[in-house]
């Protein structure tokens, strides 16, 4: 159990900077999934943490207490690799009781032929036997302590890795992209799997990946970096609703978030593609911004509709990906937008993208999160005044067999106009 | 027109591919012709000749010879020339091959993790390797020299006296032998920095969590048992070269003092060349083979099983 606090950790390899003034506070027991697209430098922070590598500068704190000068062992963390790092030569058990063996045999008691000589040697190897075969058991791996790991399938050889980080007991476990080597399927299951194991451990988990969807499914907290820095703390569910940065929008969620160019026009507002959205950014006129619109915060309405509260934007269906539960729409925006828009719909869209003439794709302003040009999110937009409200009633229309971008409940038909609804996020 | 859209339609007949069959196996057999005949015209031929060589007593420019039969083996066997010979090339390879092999190890394992200074010492010790034996035996000689070489003048001058190291039968093996290894130090290690460097680094990462503390801890969980197959490369090898020592002991013993440095191959040069008993010599070279197969079957067989995970 341990609480891991990094200090304005900077590491530069031959004067290229890695990482700058890292300031990370990992509280006890937490799991915290360090993210970020290769080269970012999350790989390089887990092995300043590990002791792997040395910092430049910064210093790395465990329970309180600077542990710089302390070799990887002495820091009391295990961690696991992506490659798992198993000895080839050696047997299950002893590729998970070798840390052990390290800390509570000597020299003489480890050296081949001399160790038989040993008594404290048997009692010892027994003892460690039995924990051993513990963290096997819990891990489901009893069976396979006679086996190499080359005898071993991929996801047998993770559980091996696990099994000798979890067999010393550690303050902290780190991971370097540990699921990455496994197939999509076995990926889901192992994600899974660590999370319960975190459940059940209650140790501190510092978790490296690419993988946004790992971050987001087991992590209490998700550091995104980008470049050497972390861009971003939060809960998973910050860094979806409320992204700090482009980069963050961009790289958390699946399919992807949709940006378009905007700027803010003469009267303050944000102007998209010429039309004025109720929201006002507190910059100067004419200064370029993006906005960011969650591929399921966008609803499909028959061309000419309008909502009140709603901006709409003309487009025709590109293609469809079918995944089952939804539909993932990519489409192209029709003049005066231009660009493609990904939206997500579940049911049956067919009635609404067979028209030729196009769709309208409708998104609240206010569900759209607002960059500058340096890509800082942009946090003190308000909406503007009703005015922009158009007075026509949303359900005076009769949609018919369309979808209802507003129906009170999800998965129910609409009240004021009896069409079927469209999914609400 | 019509005959030969039919015969697409239908099976091919039995006769047309037992047809392509031979010319198949024709064509496989024209393609390994020339390497079979440069194995056959090098080794088979020669291996025959050997072979029948050693049940005759011909002698090299004798107009007649017999045939002996096994006799040629059975001197061999009672033969004290042979017997000291191939005991004294088994103390050569005892010396030799944990000389060169640990030696290699060790400056492999000192050069491995060097950056800069890696490719100078690499050239340093492979420089023997690449240069001719036979000349360098003559400067080695020159440098034990009882009177003029270094050495001796070194240990005169540290108030030691002078060892004649090639002409006192007890250190004639051992000094041989140091030159053999000196030869082949820098071939084990070239190959011993192969094999370290296929070694992963996660796994020494791996072993520094897991406590690993010093570099004999590293050495003994991680470099030595990974480094196994090149170990058992390397050790036969070894041996084999070792085995065949001739050049140090043609150019600088001449086998002597007083037979204490006549090696197997030696022994069979002076029975061939010297003494013209080219029968018995070949006898000999027989033997001599049979040991080397017995060295390459240890490896083929019992040791690539060992070593390998």
């Amino acid at each position: 159990m341990a609480r891991v606090e990094l200090k304005s950790i900077s590491k530069s390899f031959g004067g290229v900077p890695v990482l700058s003034g890292i300031e990370l506070d990992v509280a006890d027991g937490e799991f915290l999934t360090l993210v970020g697209a290769s080269g970012c430098g999350k790989s390089t922070l887990i092995r300043i943490i590990a002791g792997l590598e040395p910092q430049s500068s910064g210093s790395v704190l465990i329970n309180g207490a600077p542990v710089d000068h302390l070799r990887p062992h002495e820091r009391q963390v295990a961690m696991v690799f992506q490659s798992y790092a198993l000895y080839p030569h050696m047997r299950v058990f002893a590729n998970i009781g070798l840390p052990l063996m390290m800390s509570r045999l000597n020299l003489f008691e480890r050296l081949p032929i001399i160790r038989m000589l040993s008594a404290r040697r048997r009692r010892v190897m027994a003892e460690i036997e039995s924990e051993v075969r513990a963290v096997t058991k819990q891990l489901q791996i009893d069976a396979l302590l006679e086996r190499r790991p080359s005898q071993l399938s991929g996801g047998q050889r993770q559980r091996v890795a696990l099994g000798r980080a979890m067999v010393r007991h550690p303050a902290a476990f780190l991971m370097d992209e540990p699921l990455s080597n496994l197939d999509a399927k076995l990926r889901v299951h192992m994600r899974t799997e660590l999370a319960e194991l975190h459940d059940r451990l209650g140790t501190t988990f510092i978790y490296v990946t690419h993988d946004q969807v790992e971050a987001m499914t087991m992590s209490d907290r998700v550091a995104m970096m980008d470049n050497g820095t972390i861009l971003q703390i939060g809960r998973p569910g910050d860094l979806y609703m409320r992204p700090a940065n482009l980069k963050v929008a961009q790289f958390i969620g699946t399919p992807a978030i949709n940006l378009l160019p905007a700027k803010v026009s003469s009267a303050g507002s944000v102007e998209l593609f010429g039309a004025e959205l109720p929201i006002r950014a507190r910059r100067p006129a004419g200064s370029a911004m993006t906005l960011g619109i969650r591929p399921e915060a966008i609803t499909l309405a028959p061309l000419g509709t309008s909502r009140p509260g709603m901006h709409l934007l003309p487009g025709r269906l590109r293609r469809s990906e079918n995944l089952g539960p939804e539909h993932m729409l990519h489409i192209d925006l029709t003049s005066p937008a231009s660009g493609t828009i990904i939206c997500s719909v579940a049911g049956d869209h067919e009635p609404l993208t067979s028209d030729s003439r196009g769709l309208a794709l409708l998104f609240m302003p206010s569900a759209c999160h607002v960059f500058d040009v340096e890509g800082h999110r942009i946090d003190d937009v308000e909406a503007a005044s009703a005015a922009a409200a158009p007075s026509s009633d949303p359900h005076a229309r009769a949609f018919g067999a369309t979808l209802c971008p507003l129906p009170p409940k999800a998965g129910e038909p609409c009240a004021p106009c009896g069409g079927p609804a469209a999914r609400t996020s | 027109m019509m005959a030969s859209a039919v015969a697409i339609a239908a099976p091919v007949p039995v006769v047309r591919r037992d047809r392509q069959r031979l010319i198949e196996k024709l064509a496989g057999c024209g393609f390994a012709f020339p390497a079979f005949l440069l194995l056959l015209l090098t080794n088979l031929v020669p291996l025959a000749v050997l072979l029948y060589l050693s049940f005759t007593n011909y002698e090299l420019g004798a107009l007649d010879t017999r045939f002996l039969g096994l006799d040629n083996f059975r001197k061999a066997v009672t033969d004290p020339v042979l017997r000291r010979s191939l005991a004294n090339t088994f103390v050569y390879v005892a010396i030799v091959l944990p000389g060169a092999v640990g030696l290699g190890l060790l400056i492999a394992v000192l050069l491995h993790r060097r950056k800069r200074t890696r490719t100078f010492y690499e050239v340093v010790y492979f420089l023997p390797v690449t240069s001719t034996l036979i000349a360098m035996a003559t400067v080695w000689q020159f440098i034990l020299h009882p009177n003029l070489g270094p050495v001796n003048g070194m240990l005169r001058a540290m108030g030691f006296g002078e060892i004649a190291f090639l002409s006192e039968p007890a250190y004639v093996l051992p000094t041989l032998a140091a030159i053999g290894i000196w030869q082949l130090v820098g071939f084990n290690m070239v190959l011993f920095l192969a094999g370290l460097s296929a070694i992963p680094r996660d796994l020494y990462e791996a072993a520094e969590i897991d406590g690993c503390r010093s570099g004999i801890d590293r050495f003994l969980t991680i470099t030595w048992p990974l480094l196994g197959p090149t170990t058992m490369f390397v050790i036969i090898t070894t041996s084999i070269t070792a085995f065949k020592v001739f050049d140090t002991v043609a150019v600088m013993t001449r086998g002597g003092p007083m037979g204490s440095s006549e090696v197997l191959l030696y022994a069979i040069y002076l029975e061939g060349y010297q003494y013209f008993h080219m029968g018995y010599a070949a006898a000999l070279t027989l033997i001599f083979l049979a040991f080397v197969l017995l060295f390459s079957i240890l490896q083929t067989f019992v040791l690539e099983r060992r070593v390998h995970y």
